[in-house]
C-alpha cells in the first residue's frame, strides 16, 4: 500500500509524458489527482484503524505527522488539478507535456518526502522536487521567468546541499556517541538522548537553514518573490502549499529528534526568532507592493514564519500551527489561482495596470478579495481560527512579548496587503487594448477556486471531528519522545 | 594506505586553490573533473571490504563526477561560446588568498571539534570544510552562470568528503540517489544556461537583475 502512494503519481507522470495530444493531456491531471486522493485517503483510513504502513525495511512509514500533511497536499493537488484544464486551454499556444508531467512527478516526490523515515532518502526526494518543479517555473519562456528559474534552482540546490551536510552531522552525532552512524529517523529518535550535543546542535542549524531555504523563511527567502512572481498561479499554489509543507515536515523531523534528545528549548528559541523575523520581512515588503504575485509570495514568507513560530511556542500552539498549515495552503490556492485569472484578464500583474477587477472579472475579483480577508485572519475564515489558537496559546503560556509582536505584525500585514488588494479590485477598469481578446470569468477557471474558498469558509466555521483527531494525533506524535 | 589517503586529500585541496585562481572556465572544469576522480579514489580507499555495491558506487562516482558532468559542462560552455570569467566580483588573486585563509582556518577549526576517536587526526574533516568554503567563494564571487554551477559542484564535493566518514549511514540506494540528483541538477542548470545564453547572448548573471523590489 505504501508503495502505491508514490508509484501512482509516478505512473501518472509517465502516462502524461507519453500522452500524444496537447489538447486532451490536461484532463489527465484531474483524473490522476482524484486517483491519488483516493489512494491517500485509503491509506489514511487504514492507519487510523490501527494498521501500520511500512516499506523498504522501515525506511518508509506513514506516521501521524506525514499522514496529516500528505492528506492535505493530496487535497490541494486535486483542487489545483481541477483548475488546470481551464487554465491550460487558455494557454493553448504553449506545449504542456513537460508542465503536466512534472506536476505529477513533483506530487510523487512529495509523497516520498512525507513517508521517508530515512533522512538521506528524504533529502534525495526533496532535492528531486526542486529539480522537477524548476521547469514548470519556466513555463512562460521569457527573460523574467528565466531569471526566476535560475535563482530558484541555484539557491534551492545550495540550500538543500547544506541540509545534506546537516544530515551528515546528525549521523556523526551518533558515531561520536559510540553508536553506529545512521540516518534512520526511528533509530535517531530512539537514541536521541545519547547523541553528541555539539554535533546535534550544528546539524540542527544546518538542516534548519537548508530546508528553511526551501520553505522560504527569512532571511533565506530571497528566491521566493521571484519564483512565485513569475510562476503560473497553479505552480505558485503547489509550491506555496505543497513543497513548502514538505520542507516544513523535514524541519519537524529534525525538531522531533531534538525533542527526544531533551534539546527542545534550543530548537524553539531559533523557531520563535526566525518566525517573527519572517513575519516582519513579509510585512515590510507587502506594504506598497506593486506586483500582485510578489505580494502573495511575501504573504507566504509571513505565513511560513507563523508556522515555525507556532511550533516554537509549543503546547496548544503546535496544534494551531499544524492546522494553519492546512488553512494557509487552501487560502493560498484561492489567492494564487484568482490572481492568475486577473493576470490573464489584464495581461499584467502590476497595480499600475490592474484596477477595477470586480467589474472586469467579477468572480475572480471577488474571490481575490475574499482570499485577502481570509489570509489576513479575518473571521469567519479558517486562518482566523488557527492564528487565534496560536495567539491564545502564546498569551496563556505567558509569552506576552511574542504574542504582542505577533498581533502587531498581523496588523501591519492587514493594512499593507489591504491597500494593494483594494486598489486592484476597486475603481474603474482601464480600457482593454483594442483588438486583444478580453478574458472573462468562466466556469472552468472559476468553479475550482469557489470550491477552495468554500473549504476555507467551512474550516473557519467548523473543524470536522476527523480532522481534529488527525491534527491532535500529529501534534501529540511530534511532542513526545518514544 | 593512510599516506596515500592523505596525499589524495592534499591534491583535492590544491585543486580548490587552482580553481579559485584561474579565469579559463575550461581549466576550472578540468579541476573539478580531476577532483571527482580523486573522490572516487578516496571512496575506494575508505571501503574496508569492497563488495559489489561498493565497487558499483566507486564506479558511479568516478563516471558521474569525473566524466559525465564535466563533459556536459564543456558542451554547455561551447554552446554558449564562452571561455573566460573576465571580471569576477573579487579578483582571482584575492579569491585564491581567501581560499587559502579559509583552508587554514578549517584546519584549525577541525582541531577544536569533538571528533570521534578514529578521526582526530584525519585530514578529511578540514578538507571537507575547506572545499565547502571554496564552493561558496566561487558561487558568490563569479558572474558567469557556468562558474556558479562549478561552485555548486565544489560545495557538493566538500559534503561528499564529510560523507566518507559515515559509510554505514548512507546506504547504496541513497548514495546513488544523491549522485542522480546531482547529475539531474547540473543537467537542468545546463538547460537553463542554454536558454540564458540564447535570451541575452551572454551567460553573465548580471543580466539576471530585473526582478527586485
Amino acid at each position: 500500500m505504501i508503495y502505491l502512494l508514490i508509484a501512482f503519481p509516478l505512473f501518472m507522470a509517465a502516462a502524461t509524458f507519453l500522452w500524444p495530444s496537447d489538447r486532451t493531456r490536461p484532463w489527465l491531471l484531474p483524473i490522476g489527482g482524484l486517483g491519488q486522493l483516493a489512494v491517500v485517503l485509503g491509506a489514511m483510513s487504514l492507519t487510523m484503524h490501527g494498521a501500520v504502513l511500512t516499506g523498504l525495511s522501515d525506511w518508509l512509514r506513514l506516521d501521524a505527522l506525514g499522514r496529516l500533511i500528505l492528506g492535505f497536499v493530496s487535497v490541494l493537488f486535486f483542487l489545483c488539478s481541477l483548475y488546470a484544464p481551464g487554465y491550460l486551454a487558455l494557454r493553448a499556444d504553449r506545449p504542456n507535456r513537460l508542465f503536466c508531467g512534472n506536476l505529477f512527478l513533483v506530487q510523487g516526490l512529495m509523497s516520498l518526502v512525507m513517508v521517508s523515515h530515512h533522512l538521506g532518502l528524504m533529502w534525495v526526494a526533496m532535492e528531486g522536487t526542486t529539480l522537477a518543479s524548476a521547469s514548470s517555473l519556466y513555463f512562460n519562456h521569457n527573460a523574467r521567468s528565466l531569471e526566476a528559474t535560475w535563482k530558484y534552482l541555484l539557491i534551492g540546490s545550495v540550500g538543500i546541499a547544506l541540509a545534506l551536510l546537516g544530515s551528515f552531522f546528525l549521523a556523526y552525532a551518533a558515531l561520536k556517541a559510540g553508536l553506529e552512524s545512521t540516518l534512520l529517523f526511528d533509530a535517531l529518535v530512539r537514541e536521541a538522548p545519547r547523541l553528541s550535543p555539539p554535533w546535534l546542535h550544528a546539524g540542527f542549524v544546518l538542516l534548519f537553514v537548508g530546508y528553511g531555504t526551501k520553505m522560504g523563511l527569512a532571511p533565506m527567502h530571497t528566491w521566493k518573490p521571484d519564483a512565485y512572481g513569475e510562476a503560473p498561479g497553479i505552480v505558485g499554489t503547489l509550491l506555496a502549499g505543497g513543497v513548502t509543507s514538505c520542507a516544513f515536515l523535514a524541519i519537524l523531523r529534525m525538531y522531533h529528534i531534538c525533542v527526544a534528545a531533551g534539546e527542545a528549548d534550543f530548537a524553539r528559541e531559533i523557531f520563535v526568532a526566525t518566525g517573527l523575523l519572517s513575519m516582519a520581512v513579509g510585512a515590510v515588503f507587502m506594504v506598497r507592493q506593486r506586483d500582485l504575485k510578489r505580494l502573495l509570495a511575501y504573504s507566504s514568507v509571513e505565513h511560513m514564519g507563523i508556522l515555525v513560530l507556532g511550533i516554537g511556542l509549543g503546547g496548544a500552539a503546535t496544534y494551531g500551527a499544524l492546522l494553519h498549515l492546512i488553512n494557509n495552503g487552501l487560502t493560498k490556492a484561492v489567492l494564487f489561482l484568482s490572481a492568475g485569472n486577473i493576470h490573464r484578464a489584464y495581461g499584467s500583474k502590476m497595480t499600475s495596470d490592474v484596477r477595477g477587477a470586480l467589474k472586469r472579472v467579477p468572480l475572480s475579483g471577488a474571490l481575490f478579495l475574499a482570499g485577502f480577508l481570509a489570509i489576513t485572519g479575518s473571521p469567519p475564515f479558517a486562518p482566523f481560527v488557527s492564528e487565534f489558537t496560536i495567539l491564545s496559546a502564546a498569551i496563556r503560556d505567558g509569552h506576552f512579548v511574542v504574542g504582542g509582536l505577533f498581533l502587531l505584525l498581523l496588523g501591519v500585514v492587514f493594512v499593507g496587503m489591504g491597500a494593494t488588494v483594494l486598489g486592484v479590485v476597486q475603481g474603474e477598469p482601464p480600457d482593454p487594448p483594442p483588438g486583444a481578446p478580453v478574458l472573462r470569468d468562466s466556469v472552468a477557471t472559476g468553479a475550482p477556486i469557489v470550491l477552495c474558498l468554500a473549504l476555507v469558509l467551512l474550516l473557519g466555521l467548523y473543524v470536522p471531528r476527523p480532522l481534529v483527531t488527525l491534527v491532535r494525533e500529529a501534534a501529540a506524535f511530534l511532542e513526545t519522545a518514544p | 594506505m593512510h599516506a596515500l589517503l592523505d596525499a589524495l586529500v592534499i591534491a583535492i585541496l590544491a585543486l580548490n586553490l587552482y580553481a579559485l585562481g584561474v579565469s579559463r572556465i575550461r581549466a576550472v572544469i578540468n579541476a573539478v573533473a580531476l577532483q571527482g576522480v580523486l573522490l572516487g579514489g578516496l571512496l575506494f580507499l575508505v571501503h574496508a571490504t569492497l563488495d559489489v555495491r561498493g565497487a558499483l558506487l566507486v564506479i558511479a562516482t568516478l563516471v558521474i563526477k569525473g566524466v559525465v558532468i564535466p563533459a556536459f559542462l564543456v558542451h554547455a560552455m561551447r554552446e554558449a561560446e564562452i571561455q573566460h570569467e573576465v571580471t569576477p566580483f573579487v579578483s582571482f588573486m584575492s579569491s585564491m588568498l581567501l581560499g587559502a585563509v579559509g583552508t587554514g582556518l578549517a584546519v584549525g577549526f577541525a582541531h577544536t571539534l569533538p571528533l570521534a576517536e578514529p578521526h582526530t587526526n584525519a585530514l578529511l574533516v578540514p578538507a571537507s570544510f575547506a572545499t565547502v568554503w571554496t564552493g561558496f567563494l566561487l558561487l558568490i564571487t563569479r558572474k558567469k552562470a557556468i562558474m556558479q554551477v562549478l561552485g555548486y559542484l565544489l560545495l557538493e564535493n566538500g559534503i561528499f568528503l564529510f560523507g566518507l566518514l559515515l559509510l554505514e549511514a548512507m546506504p547504496f540506494m541513497v548514495e546513488i540517489g544523491v549522485l542522480l540528483d546531482l547529475f539531474t541538477g547540473v543537467f537542468v542548470m545546463g538547460i537553463i544556461i542554454h536558454h540564458i545564453s540564447r535570451e541575452f547572448s551572454s551567460i553573465s548573471t548580471e543580466n539576471l537583475a530585473e526582478l527586485k523590489e
